[in-house]
């Protein structure tokens, strides 16, 4: 990848689009696009980017671009992938057109997890991207099964009795990981660009299925100010609620930001420092502070930081 | 007329079969009886590599139709095939695939909608996707699926048309029944529907662009299109729907000339409907019963025809009215209801063909065969005959009636 020429190249996600200020998906999408040195056939699953870039007659995207519905992205790049492969042994195309697919997490880890796991056990030669802003935006910020434990959503308010999300986020890129076929998994983070450039070229270059789970700030759900949104997805990773890491040949590998803590455990901040900045763990704080739930999380993430200390080898 | 062979097959081998010839480039199905066999087979020539073809063995009937959609809007021929709750899992993606315009083919082998669950026949489930936009083509016999499929990729591909089409067979009755099918020769398949599918130009910004994802020439397919454009887009999709009915004749007449079969004008199919009085209408396999039926009658003296509507979408109105008109019973027979409507699909739509006429013929609906239950010769005969009954008479308040049902 070179980054000057990158520099110089049109964005292959237009500005213009109507995402919302501090939506950390178009960064996701255009720093995606960026480590490709040819334009990928992309398809995008119903939710907040798919609306607010294609509104007809206008479109954002500089790639060919195909919206089919919520729940069948993965399905939709098996046919796209499909359809060259065929073109190939008909000797009607020579080059390797990359396909992308892009989802939610409610597209995701929810209502598309069957027609992902298929397409991966399949074995279609796909990069899978989700960009995780933790619960269905597109409709109002209703929880799925991204959303993390205590959070605020519309459909996991904070009442009297019961305070925001009762379970726990479901560890969606390990269960891509857990099928035999996955050529290649990894989280990213916005906040750490070029680690999601590589991670994505990695994720295009492998032979057969590769998955991408990126955090991805939504200053509407999660009740943060604009300006913050690079700095929340930093403090993902810092915190340890988000680690990043790579899977690849069934092997584990910590990511460089991730891998600084694990060298240095003093660096890892507390996963308050992430939390506080957010309206939608507010109940954590006000009126007064949570002591016990915040300990709680903490141990949490403690746990599922060993836990992935231990697979990858830095235990 | 080519000289053709004749192979002993069912009729969800005779639709593999077709498939085979087509030179299709992406096929993706799940299995479901009485559709089975057609994925079955189409498997085998995939493993014996006897085409080219990219096998898509999907996890459900919604992602079949998804991986279609996929393809299809890269560019490929593809074909998919369902039943029932498969065609009933697909329903989203049927209007998406629609919409987008895509010239997918689809085999549905039809079969009861649950519940209860039931495998057997019954046209419950393509006429749940009777509004979608996709054509559809209800065959009579094995042959009939073989010669439909193959016209289905002509009609489909055809730059006035651009729909889908849904061949349909009935569950059993023609799946799973042996017959003698002439086939055509490979070469002269791919001479009548074109080699490759061909992908329409369209203009962007003074430039042509290939209607499909393309790195070199990007669109953007299935945009956000709220109540500024989308009505004239459903607009748009009435326009194909209306230019259908020409392109079904010829080809129809296309593939008359060179298989020398030919099933009506490709529309509807009359049998002995000329000088008949009494009448039945029916869709699918029942044709084949009625006309040994009708043949049956006439031999006793009774005046009676049939008419066989082939595409229900688009619903050839003038073709059935000019061929009703005068009859002075007609009874229509529907392999499936709606419930708390009039009657049967089929009737509705038929009976509204008459409704400003003053000089109409009495119409009365027979639905039928739900769940697979046979429709036996002496079960239409005995439609005949209570028809024949209503000759001079008026027409009586029970115009919804079952056939072989124990009430
Ligand atoms: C089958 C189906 N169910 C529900 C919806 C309504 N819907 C559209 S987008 C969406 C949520 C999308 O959430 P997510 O995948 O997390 O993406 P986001 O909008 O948050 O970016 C829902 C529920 C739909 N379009 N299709």
């Amino acid at each position: 990848m070179n980054l000057k020429k990158v520099a110089l190249r049109e964005s292959w996600i237009s500005p213009g689009h109507r995402l919302c200020a501090g939506c950390m998906a178009p960064v996701i999408i255009r720093q995606a696009l960026y480590a490709l040195d040819k334009k990928p056939i992309v398809t995008n699953a119903t939710g907040c980017l798919e609306v607010a870039t294609t509104i007809f007659p206008y479109t954002a995207w500089r790639v060919p671009w195909i919206h089919n519905a919520f729940e069948n992205a993965a399905a939709t790049a098996s046919g796209i992938e499909a359809a060259l492969t065929a073109f190939k042994r008909k000797g009607e195309l020579k080059e390797d057109i990359p396909v992308i697919a892009i989802g939610g997490d409610g597209g995701t880890y929810d209502i598309g997890l069957q027609a992902l796991s298929g397409a991966i056990e399949r074995g279609h030669d796909f990069l899978y991207l989700l960009y995780d802003n933790e619960a269905y935006m597109n409709t109002g910020i209703q929880r799925s099964g991204g959303t993390p434990f205590t959070a605020w959503t519309t459909t996991t308010p904070v009442g009297t009795k019961i305070k925001g999300k009762v379970q726990w986020k479901k560890p969606i890129a390990k269960i891509v990981a857990a099928h035999r076929q996955i050529k290649y998994v990894a989280t990213a983070s916005p906040a750490y660009w070029l680690d999601l450039m590589q991670k994505v070229k990695k994720g295009v270059d492998v032979k057969g299925p590769a998955f991408i789970h990126a955090i991805s700030t939504c200053p509407r759900g999660w009740r943060t100010d604009t300006k913050y949104s690079v700095k929340i997805a930093r403090l993902a990773v810092q915190t340890c609620y988000f680690p990043l890491w790579e899977y690849e040949n069934g092997k584990y590998k910590l990511s460089t930001p991730s891998k600084a803590i694990a060298s240095n455990p003093e660096k890892k901040l507390k996963v308050e420092e992430f939390l506080k900045m957010q309206g939608r763990f507010r109940h954590l704080f006000k009126p007064r502070k949570d002591v016990e739930t915040l300990n709680y999380i903490q141990e949490e993430i403690d746990k599922e930081w060993e836990k992935l200390l231990r697979l990858t080898g830095e235990a | 007329m080519i000289s053709q062979q004749v192979l002993g097959m069912n009729g969800d081998e005779a639709v593999a079969y077709a498939v085979k010839q087509c030179n299709v480039d992406v096929v993706a199905a799940y299995p479901i009886t009485p559709q089975t066999i057609i994925v079955e087979k189409f498997s085998e020539y995939v493993a014996n590599r006897e085409v080219h073809t990219e096998f898509v063995p999907v996890e459900s009937e919604h992602s079949a139709l998804s991986a279609c959609v996929g393809a299809s809007a890269t560019g490929a021929r593809v074909f998919t095939s369902t039943a029932a709750n498969g065609l009933a899992l697909m329903h989203e993606i049927v209007y998406i695939a629609a919409s987008l315009r895509l010239p997918i083919v689809m085999a549905v082998v039809n079969r009861a909608l649950s519940g209860p669950i039931n495998i057997h026949c019954d046209h419950s489930d393509s006429m749940a996707e009777r509004d979608s936009s996709w054509i559809q083509i209800y065959t009579e016999d094995a042959q009939e699926a073989y010669d439909s499929v193959i016209q289905a990729f002509k009609i489909a591909e055809n730059h006035e048309v651009l729909l889908p089409v849904m061949v349909t067979l009935d569950g059993f009755f023609i799946s799973h029944t042996l017959q003698n099918v002439s086939v055509l020769p490979d070469k002269e398949v791919l001479s009548f529907i074109g080699e490759r599918r061909v992908v329409p130009e369209i203009d962007v910004g003074g430039k042509k662009f290939k209607l499909k994802l393309d790195p070199v020439q990007p669109l953007t397919f299935g945009p956000l299109d709220l109540y500024d454009y989308y009505f004239e887009h459903k607009r748009q999709q009435v326009e194909a729907m209306k230019k259908a009915p020409k392109v079904i004749e010829k080809v129809s007449r296309e593939y008359a000339s060179l298989s020398g079969r030919s099933y009506g004008n490709g529309l509807v199919e009359p049998y002995k409907l000329e000088d008949a009085e009494v009448a039945v209408v029916c869709l699918g396999s029942t044709s084949g019963t009625a006309k040994y039926v009708v043949d049956d009658l006439r031999k006793r003296g009774l005046n009676v025809g049939c008419l066989r509507v082939r595409t229900f979408r688009p619903f050839p109105a003038a073709d059935i009215k000019r061929n009703l008109t005068g009859k002075e019973v007609v009874g229509v027979l529907d392999r499936s209801i709606s419930f708390g409507g009039l009657g049967g699909p089929v009737f509705t739509e038929i009976e509204a063909l008459f409704s400003d006429e003053t000089e109409k013929p009495k119409i009365i609906n027979y639905v039928y065969g739900l769940g697979g239950r046979d429709m036996s010769p002496q079960l239409i005969e005995k439609v005949f005959m209570e028809l024949n009954e209503l000759k001079g008479k008026p027409l009586p308040k029970d115009t919804l009636r079952f056939s072989g049902l124990r009430e």
